[in-house]
C-alpha cells in the first residue's frame, strides 16, 4: 500500500523522461545500476556471511580460506569400534586415493582402516589426508547456550522493557511536543535549548551519576531500572515538536471554538496528525530498548530480571572468545529486528521521509 | 518517585514488579561468571545443598566477565551486590568481603586447607572470607606434533626463553606457520617471565616497584620478538589499553607453534583440539633469577552486605567439603585451590593424556613458583601494575613510545592510580 | 471507516494499538479538564511539559550536577559525600600539557589522544558519510524498479545495535575473515587489519557509515521530494544539462536538509563509542581511542575506577558539545527564518 506514495510524479521521472523517448543512456544511469548493485552487496552481504558462520562448528570457523557453507566432517560406524570414527580421504604411497576412518592420531601420523576392511589398520602421515565432509548445519551453536539459561524469561523481560519504555516514551514525549508546538510561552525558547542540550549527552559519560540516582531510587534490579531513565528522550520531543509545528493552526483553533479542552485538542486532533512521526518514533524507541546492553548491564545482576541482551552475553567468559556462540547468539538477537523490519519496513521508510526531518 | 511512576504507568505492572518476594524461604544469591562449564558443575552441587536445606534456596545469576570486572566493584560500593560473588580482582575488592570465621563450622579446616590464598583475598588480617573455585598457574603451551613434523627439538628442562624463542622460529619457518610464539595479552602473563629475568616488582620497602632491570630485559625482549616476527602484533598491537586478547583460537588452529598462556585453557583445548594435534603444556622456561610462571586464579567470596551470613557460612561449609570440591575440580579440570585435595591429587574427569599432562605439568610448577610471584598475587593493587604494564608496553609495541618512554608512563600510571586510591 | 475487509496489514496493527489507547486518554480527560480549569490556558503548556521534564530532571539534569560534583573530587569512593574535594586538580592534571598540539607531551596523554583521534575520525566520517548518503539519496529517488525494496535495503542496518554492526563485521575483517580469503583469492597478501593504525581507523570509519548512512540518506530523501517538480520541467525545456540541474537547483533546494544531516552526524560523531570499541578495542595502540572510550575506560575498567577524572573529561566533551549545540541552533534558527 505504502508503495503507492510514491507514484505520484516525482522529480525522477521528469528529469529521467529522456530515457522513454529512446534517448542513450546517460551515465548516470548506468552508474545507478552499478550503485544499487554494489549497494545490495555491501548492505546485505555481511548479515547474511553472519547467518551462514553461525551454523559453522567451531573447526570450520577457524578454517581457511573459509568454506561458504557450513560443513561437518563425515563420521562412520566401523565393525568393532564402539564411537562413530571421522573419515578421511587419504592418498597413500602408492598414490591410490581412498576414503579412511581414522582410529587415532599419534604423532604426525594417524591409524586408519578401511570402513569396509576394518581388520587391516593402515597408517597415513597426517598431512595426506583431508577430512570428508558433507552439508551440515551446527544447531548446537544454538541450542547450547539457549539451554543453559532461562530464554523465555528473558525474552519476557526484554518484550516487557521495550513495550513499557516505548509507551512511557510516546506518552510524555508527545505530551511535551504538543507544549512545545501549540502554544506560544515563555520560556519556552529555553526549555527548547535543554532538551537539545541533553539530545547530545552520550549515557556512557554518565553512568555512574545515573546509577546512584537509581539506587536513591530502589530501583536496582528492578525492570523499572532500564525502563524510567532513557524515557524522556531529547531526540523524541525534537521530532514530534517539529512534526506538530507543521500542523495547520486552524485546525486547533477550530477546536477551541468547539470548546474542546486542551487535553482532548492533543490526542483527538493533534495525535492523530502526528501518527506518521510517532510511528517513527516508536519505532526507534523499540529498536533502542531492544538493543540496549551497556547500562542493563550494570544495574541488572539478577537473572530473572535480564534481558536478552544480557542473557545472551552471560556466557562470555574470561579468557574464552567463543566466536561459534558469538555468532550464533548475534543472529538470535537480530531476528525480532528484522521481524520488526520485515512487516514494518514500508511503514518506517516512508514514516521517516514523510514525518519532521524536514 | 515510586508513587509517581506507579501512577503514571498502570500497563505491564504485574510481571514487572520481581523485586521482592517474601516467601519463608531465604534467598541467596551467587554471581557467577563462566569460562566452561563450571557453572553446570556448581549448579548440581547447588542441587544437592537445596535438598539438604529446603530452607535456603540458591539462585546462580552467571554474568558475562565483563560485569564481575565492571560492574560489580560499583554495585558493592553502593550496597547493591550479591550474597557470594565469584571475583578475580581478589585483593582489591576485599573492603567488600565478608569475615566468614563466625558463621563457619570449622575455620581450622579453612586455615589448613586454603591457608595462602586465604591472604590474596584479606592481605591485613586474618579473616575468611572465602575459596579458590580454581587455581590458576601461568606458563606456555606448544604444539609438539609441529616441532615433530619441523623435525626439530624441543627445549628440555631448564631451556631459557632465548632457547625456545629460536627453536620456535626454526618450526615456523620450515613449517610456513604464521606465529612462532604467542602471548596472552596480560599483564599477569609478563609478570612471570619477567621475574624470571630478575624483576623484583616491588622495592625494600614493599612498595610497588614495577620499571626494574628485571622487567626491562623481559619487556625488551617482547618489543624486540614483536619487531622481527617471532610474535605477531595481532595481539598486543591491536587493541588499546588493558583489554585481554587470548590466542586460544589460532593454536587450536596450530597457527601458532609457542602459547604462553596458563592452566584455565586446559578443558577448553581437552574439547576443541582433541586429538588434531599434540598440544603440550611445558614448564615455565628460565631466565637468570627464576623459572616461574604466575599464579591466580578465581575466588568464591562471602559479600559483607549480605542479609543472611548464617545461611551464607552454611552454604560455603557445604561447598568445601572435600568430596564437593573434589567433584567440582575434577569435572572442570581446574586446579584444585584446597591444599588437601592437591596433595592427594583430585580425579580429573578426562582420559585425554594431554590434558592429563598438562594438568600434571601445571600442578607439579606449583612449587617452582617465585615467592615474589606470590607476593604479587597477594598485593592488593596489582591490578594496578598490570594494567600499566600492558597498556604501555602495547603502545611501545605498535611504535606510539619509545621503550624508555613507555617505562616512565608505566611508572607514572602506577603512581597516579596509587595516589588516587590512597585519597580517602 | 473503512471496510474492514480491505484494511491493510499496518492498518489493522494501528487499530489494535489505538484502542487500549484511546481508553486510557479518554479517562484522562475529565482530570486533565479540572486541572484546566485550575491553572488556565495558559497554564496547560507546562501541564503536557510537567512529566517529560520531571523525567529529564530526575535522570538526567540531577545525574550532570553529579557528575559536574565529581569532576571536583577524588578518590575511589562511589558516595559523593565520601569523596575527597580536590578543587580542579583533575581539570589540572586533564590540561597539563608541554604543548597541546602533541599528545605525548601531555601527562595524560591518552586524553588528547582520545581527542585527536575523535576529531580525524569525524572529519572524515561526516564529510563521506553526507557524501554517499546524498548520492543514495539521489538514486533513490529516480524512477527505478523495487525501489522500495532498495530503499530499505540501505536503511535496515540503522536498526542494528552498535555490538551486533561491530561483530558483523570483525568477523569479517579478522586475519582468517572473509575478506582476507577474498585478498588471497585475488592474489593478494592477507591484511592485518587491526594491526595498522590507518587500517583501523578507516574500518572504523567505513562501519559507523554502513550502519547509520540509511538514516541520513531518508532524510535528504524526504528533502529531495519535497523539491517542485515545475522547476525541473523548466530546466527540461531549457535542455539544460543535469549536470546543471543537479548544482544549479537540486543542491540549494537540498541545503537545509544537508545542514540536519551535517549537524545529527556531526553530533553523532562526537558521541562515537560501541561500536568502535567493540570492532577495534581502541587499537592499535591507542588510534582509534575516542574521547567517549577514554571516559568509559577511566571511570569503570581500571582497577582503580577514577570517577573524578572520568568526570572532569566529560564536563570538557560536554562544553564540547555545548558549542556544537549552539551551531547547530544558530543554524536551524536561520533556516527556519529564511
Amino acid at each position: 500500500m505504502a508503495e503507492t506514495l510514491y507514484e505520484r510524479p516525482s522529480v525522477a521521472e521528469v528529469v529521467t523522461a529522456k530515457r522513454g523517448r529512446g534517448g542513450r543512456l546517460h551515465w548516470t544511469d548506468i552508474f545507478t545500476y552499478v550503485y544499487l548493485t554494489l549497494g545490495v552487496l555491501l548492505m546485505f552481504g555481511p548479515v547474511v556471511w553472519l547467518v551462514l558462520s553461525s551454523f559453522k562448528t567451531p573447526a570450520g570457523l577457524i578454517e581457511f580460506p573459509p568454506t561458504l557453507l557450513p560443513l561437518g566432517q563425515i563420521s562412520v560406524d566401523v565393525e568393532g569400534y564402539d564411537k562413530p570414527l571421522p573419515l578421511f580421504r587419504a592418498t597413500l604411497e602408492d598414490g591410490s586415493v581412498r576414503d579412511l576412518a581414522q582410529v587415532r592420531r599419534i604423532g604426525i601420523v594417524s591409524q586408519m582402516v578401511d570402513p569396509a576392511d576394518p581388520e587391516t589398520t593402515i597408517k597415513v602421515p597426517i598431512g595426506q589426508r583431508e577430512p570428508v565432509r558433507e552439508f551440515r548445519l551446527a544447531w548446537e551453536n544454538y541450542k547450547d547456550p539457549l539451554e543453559r539459561f532461562n530464554f523465555m524469561r528473558y525474552l519476557m523481560n526484554s518484550v516487557i522493557v521495550t513495550t513499557a519504555a516505548t509507551l512511557v516514551t510516546l506518552l510524555i514525549n508527545s505530551m511535551a511536543a504538543y507544549g512545545l508546538s501549540i502554544y506560544e510561552f515563555r520560556g519556552r525558547g529555553a526549555i527548547m535549548l535543554f532538551v537539545i542540550g541533553t539530545l547530545m549527552i552520550p549515557i556512557t559519560v554518565i553512568l555512574v551519576p545515573v546509577y546512584l540516582v537509581v539506587t536513591k531510587l530502589g530501583m536496582v534490579n528492578t525492570l523499572w531500572a532500564v525502563i524510567l531513565p532513557g524515557a524522556a528522550t531529547p531526540t523524541g520531543v525534537f521530532l514530534l515538536r517539529q512534526y506538530m509545528l507543521t500542523i495547520p493552526k486552524d485546525l486547533i483553533e477550530a477546536a477551541r471554538m468547539d470548546k474542546a479542552s486542551e487535553w482532548a485538542i492533543y490526542w483527538k486532533v493533534v495525535l492523530p496528525l502526528a501518527m506518521p512521526a510517532i510511528a517513527v518514533l516508536a519505532i526507534f524507541s523499540i529498536m533502542w530498548r531492544w538493543n540496549e546492553f551497556l547500562w542493563p548491564l550494570i544495574v541488572l545482576n539478577r537473572s530473572e530480571v535480564y534481558t536478552l541482551q544480557v542473557g545472551l552475553n552471560a556466557f562470555q567468559g574470561e579468557l574464552d572468545v567463543q566466536w561459534h556462540y558469538i555468532l550464533a547468539m548475534t543472529v538470535v538477537t537480530l531476528i525480532p529486528v528484522v521481524l520488526v523490519f520485515a512487516f514494518l519496513q514500508k511503514f518506517i521508510t516512508t514514516g521517516i521521509a514523510s514525518s519532521g526531518m524536514k | 518517585m515510586q508513587k509517581l511512576v506507579r501512577g503514571l504507568l498502570p500497563v505491564s505492572l504485574v510481571a514487572v514488579s520481581l523485586a521482592t518476594s517474601a516467601t519463608a524461604q531465604t534467598e541467596l544469591r551467587m554471581m557467577w561468571y563462566n569460562d566452561g562449564i563450571e557453572g553446570e558443575v556448581m549448579q548440581g552441587i547447588l542441587d544437592r545443598f537445596e535438598e539438604a536445606n529446603p530452607d535456603i534456596s540458591v539462585t546462580l545469576d552467571v554474568v558475562p566477565y565483563k560485569s564481575v570486572l565492571e560492574s560489580l566493584p560499583v554495585q558493592l560500593a553502593s550496597g547493591q551486590g550479591p550474597d557470594i560473588a565469584r571475583v578475580t580482582d581478589l585483593g582489591g575488592l576485599s573492603q567488600y568481603y565478608l569475615d566468614l570465621t563466625p558463621y563457619i563450622s570449622d575455620p581450622s579446616y579453612w586455615q589448613e586447607n586454603f591457608g595462602p590464598f586465604l591472604k590474596w583475598l584479606d592481605p591485613q588480617g586474618e579473616a575468611i572470607s572465602g575459596f579458590m573455585t580454581q587455581l590458576t598457574v601461568t606458563g606456555p603451551y606448544v604444539n609438539k606434533t609441529l616441532f615433530e613434523q619441523a623435525e626439530v627439538e624441543m627445549p628440555g628442562e631448564g631451556a631459557t626463553w632465548d632457547d625456545w624463542a629460536t627453536a620456535v622460529v626454526e618450526v615456523a619457518d620450515k613449517l610456513e606457520i604464521p606465529i612462532p610464539m604467542a602471548w596472552d595479552r596480560s599483564g599477569h602473563r609478563v609478570a612471570g617471565p619477567a621475574i624470571s629475568m630478575g624483576a623484583q616488582m616491588f622495592d625494600a620497602e614493599g612498595n610497588p616497584a614495577l620499571v626494574d632491570d628485571g622487567l626491562k630485559a623481559m619487556a625488551q625482549r617482547l618489543y624486540d620478538w614483536h619487531q622481527d616476527g617471532t610474535m605477531s602484533k595481532e595481539l598486543w598491537g591491536s587493541v588499546s589499553g588493558n583489554t585481554y586478547l587470548g590466542a586460544n583460537e589460532d593454536f587450536a588452529n596450530a597457527q601458532v607453534v609457542m602459547y604462553m598462556s596458563g592452566s584455565w585453557q586446559i578443558p577448553q583445548f581437552a574439547d576443541k583440539i582433541g586429538d588434531a594435534f599434540d598440544w603440550w603444556a611445558v614448564p615455565a622456561p628460565c631466565g637468570p633469577a627464576a623459572c616461574t610462571g604466575m599464579p591466580g586464579g578465581a575466588a568464591l567470596v562471602a559479600i559483607k552486605d549480605t542479609e543472611h551470613p548464617e545461611e551464607v557460612g552454611k552454604l560455603m561449609d557445604f561447598l568445601t567439603q572435600e568430596e564437593n570440591l573434589a567433584e567440582f575440580y575434577g569435572k572442570t579440570l581446574f586446579i584444585p585451590g584446597h591444599l588437601g585435595l592437591a596433595k592427594g591429587g583430585v580425579e580429573f574427569a578426562t582420559d585425554d593424556p594431554r590434558a592429563k599432562h598438562a594438568l600434571e605439568t601445571f600442578a607439579g610448577a606449583v612449587p617452582t613458583i617465585s615467592p615474589i610471584a606470590f607476593d604479587l598475587q597477594g598485593y592488593v593493587n596489582n591490578r594496578i601494575m598490570f594494567n600499566a604494564l600492558i597498556s604501555r608496553l602495547g603502545e611501545a609495541i605498535v611504535g606510539e613510545l619509545t621503550l624508555d618512554e613507555a617505562y616512565e608512563r608505566m611508572t607514572d600510571d602506577v603512581a597516579k592510580q596509587l595516589a588516587e586510591k590512597g585519597r580517602q | 471507516m473503512a471496510d474492514p475487509a480491505t484494511l491493510t496489514m499496518s492498518e489493522r496493527l494501528t487499530a489494535l494499538v489505538a484502542l487500549p489507547a484511546r481508553m486510557v486518554f479518554q479517562v484522562l480527560e475529565y482530570p486533565l479538564m479540572l486541572i484546566q480549569r485550575l491553572v488556565g490556558i495558559r497554564g496547560m503548556p507546562w501541564v503536557f511539559l510537567l512529566p517529560n521534564l520531571a523525567f529529564f530532571g530526575i535522570f538526567v539534569v540531577i545525574p550532570l550536577f553529579i557528575n559536574f560534583a565529581f569532576s571536583l573530587t577524588g578518590g575511589t569512593q562511589l558516595f559523593l559525600a565520601d569523596r575527597v574535594y580536590t578543587g580542579t586538580e583533575q581539570y589540572a592534571y586533564l590540561f597539563d600539557c608541554g604543548n597541546y598540539l602533541d599528545p605525548t607531551t601531555c601527562r595524560e596523554d591518552r586524553f588528547w589522544k582520545g581527542i585527536f583521534n575523535t576529531s580525524v575520525f569525524i572529519f572524515f566520517q561526516v564529510s563521506f558519510l553526507v557524501l554517499f548518503s546524498l548520492i543514495t539519496a539521489l538514486i533513490l529517488n529516480q524512477k527505478i524498479r523495487a525501489r522500495g525494496f532498495f530503499r530499505a535495503v540501505y536503511f535496515f542496518p540503522v536498526l542494528l545495535s552498535p555490538v551486533v554492526v561491530a561483530l558483523i563485521w570483525k568477523w569479517i575483517l579478522l586475519r582468517d575473515g572473509v575478506l582476507n580469503a577474498f585478498l588471497v583469492w585475488l592474489g593478494f597478501d592477507k591484511i592485518l587489519f587491526f594491526v595498522s593504525p590507518e587500517w583501523a581507523m578507516f574500518w572504523a570509519i567505513f562501519v559507523s557509515i554502513w550502519a547509520h548512512m540509511g538514516f541520513y540518506t531518508l532524510i535528504l530523501l524526504a528533502g529531495l521530494q519535497a523539491i517542485a517538480p515545475d522547476l525541473y520541467e523548466a530546466a527540461e525545456m531549457d535542455g539544460t544539462s543535469r549536470e546543471r540541474v543537479f548544482w544549479r537547483i537540486t543542491l540549494p533546494l537540498l541545503w537545509p536538509n544537508m545542514l540536519v544531516v551535517i549537524v545529527l552526524a556531526l553530533i553523532k560523531g562526537v558521541q562515537i563509542f560501541d561500536e568502535v570499541f567493540v570492532l577495534t578495542g581502541g587499537g592499535p595502540g591507542t588510534a582509534t581511542q575516542f574521547i567517549v572510550q577514554y571516559i568509559y575506560n577511566t571511570g569503570f575498567t581500571q582497577q582503580v575506577q577514577n570517577f573524578g577524572l572520568a568526570a572532569a573529561a566529560s564536563v570538557v566533551l560536554g562544553v564540547v558539545l555545548f558549542v556544537l549545540t549552539m551551531i547547530q541552533l544558530a543554524v536551524t534558527r536561520r533556516r527556519d527564518n529564511g
